[in-house]
């Protein structure tokens, strides 16, 4: 994310002006883009101190990816998040949430025990604070965030066609074609 | 607040009305979406930012799908009748269902009064008064569902994990192969 593409990049073909949407909306995209992944990580990393937490800072990061696929089409998104990847950090926000509820178990506790609040506490009202409340909202971000933008991807991008009882997928056509 | 709530609530039964009823798919669907916001902007004025925000967002996620998902497929018109019997078998549920809505609402308490102020052993005391202590979250909301509730978090974490894993399964673009070429099957994933 942010990083500028020059028309001499490799990459350059991602902002073909015959894929996705308008010019308006693609430059306005351009600007945002970013500023609304930074606004999902804010909202997931202060969610023990303002409204907000994991599910809903996952969703805003998802939503980044997701004006990126609608303004550039799926390429574009798929580039800096492939499906491989955003699968495994699926699984990689699950097992660390996991994880998490598991080291209360092993330092002594029931299982989610708060154990890093209980052995340090930290600073009340500070982003250091609250124990592992904030690691399992960045797990649950991660996790809701990579599953969403799946979500969009297989609802969206690609389409079932049932033709004469056989059903098959086929990938969505460009629109104006 | 309560007329502006009750102005909202209206909004929102006569968009859900709509929905259910109109022909066609896309209005149908900007129809929800209105009912969505309504709804997070009640949820606003009754101070339960967190849900609003959840609420807000997961709508615009949601609206975008739904209508990436219709423009896309070319259905746009829903056709045919309503059985006779199924509507008032329908209306004769959503009748009984408003009269034991009405007895339940009978034993609630007053409007804008929570139910820690007159019930002394609600656990929203213990949460109140010890929440910040125990926890060390300033956001109450946050600490009850990631320390308090967090089997609850789990439990909803695992149900999207598993909807995501069948979703993927389903509708994945290549079927596995089923011989010793499977390396190239697996990275489709």
């Amino acid at each position: 994310m942010g990083q500028k593409l020059t028309p001499g990049d490799s990459r350059s073909n991602l902002y073909n002006p015959q894929l996705g949407m308008t010019l308006i909306v693609k430059t306005v995209t351009r600007w945002v883009k970013g500023f609304i992944f930074l606004f999902g990580v804010y909202i997931v990393l202060y969610g023990h101190l303002t409204p907000g937490g994991g599910f809903a800072g996952g969703v805003i990061i998802a939503g980044a990816f997701i004006l990126l696929t609608l303004a550039f089409g799926k390429e574009a998104a798929l580039e800096r998040m492939s499906k491989t990847v955003a699968s495994e950090f699926d699984s990689l926000g699950a097992l660390m949430f996991l994880m998490l509820a598991w080291l209360g178990l092993y330092f002594g506790g029931p299982f989610f025990v708060n154990f890093i609040q209980r052995n340090l506490p930290g600073k009340r009202f500070h982003l250091f604070s609250a124990g592992n409340i904030p690691l399992c909202n960045i797990a649950i971000g991660i996790k809701v965030g990579t599953s969403l933008f799946m979500v969009f991807i297989i609802l969206s991008v690609l389409r079932v066609v049932v033709k004469k009882g056989e059903r098959r997928m086929v990938q969505m056509k460009r629109r104006g074609e | 607040m309560v007329t502006l709530l009750t102005v909202l609530l209206f909004f929102m039964v006569v968009g859900a009305i709509i929905a259910v009823e109109t022909k066609d798919l896309l209005s149908s669907i900007i129809c929800v979406g209105a009912v969505g916001f309504g709804v997070s902007i009640a949820f606003l004025f009754l101070r339960a930012p967190d849900i609003a925000i959840t609420q807000v967002v997961v709508e615009v996620l949601v609206l975008v799908i739904l209508i990436r998902a219709t423009i896309s497929r070319d259905v746009t018109a829903i056709s045919g009748d309503r059985e006779f019997f199924s509507m008032t078998v329908s209306i004769a549920l959503l009748l009984v269902i408003f009269i034991f809505g009405l007895e339940v609402f009978k034993s609630f308490p007053q409007f804008r009064e929570p139910v820690f102020t007159t019930m002394s052993d609600a656990s929203t005391n213990t949460y109140i008064q010890r929440g910040l202590i125990q926890t060390g979250a300033a956001n109450l909301v946050t600490s009850i569902i990631l320390d308090y509730r967090a089997y609850d978090t789990l439990g909803e974490a695992t149900v999207l994990f598993t909807a995501i894993l069948g979703a993927l399964a389903i509708l994945r673009a290549k079927a596995r192969k089923r011989t010793t070429d499977s390396s190239e099957g697996n990275s489709d994933q």
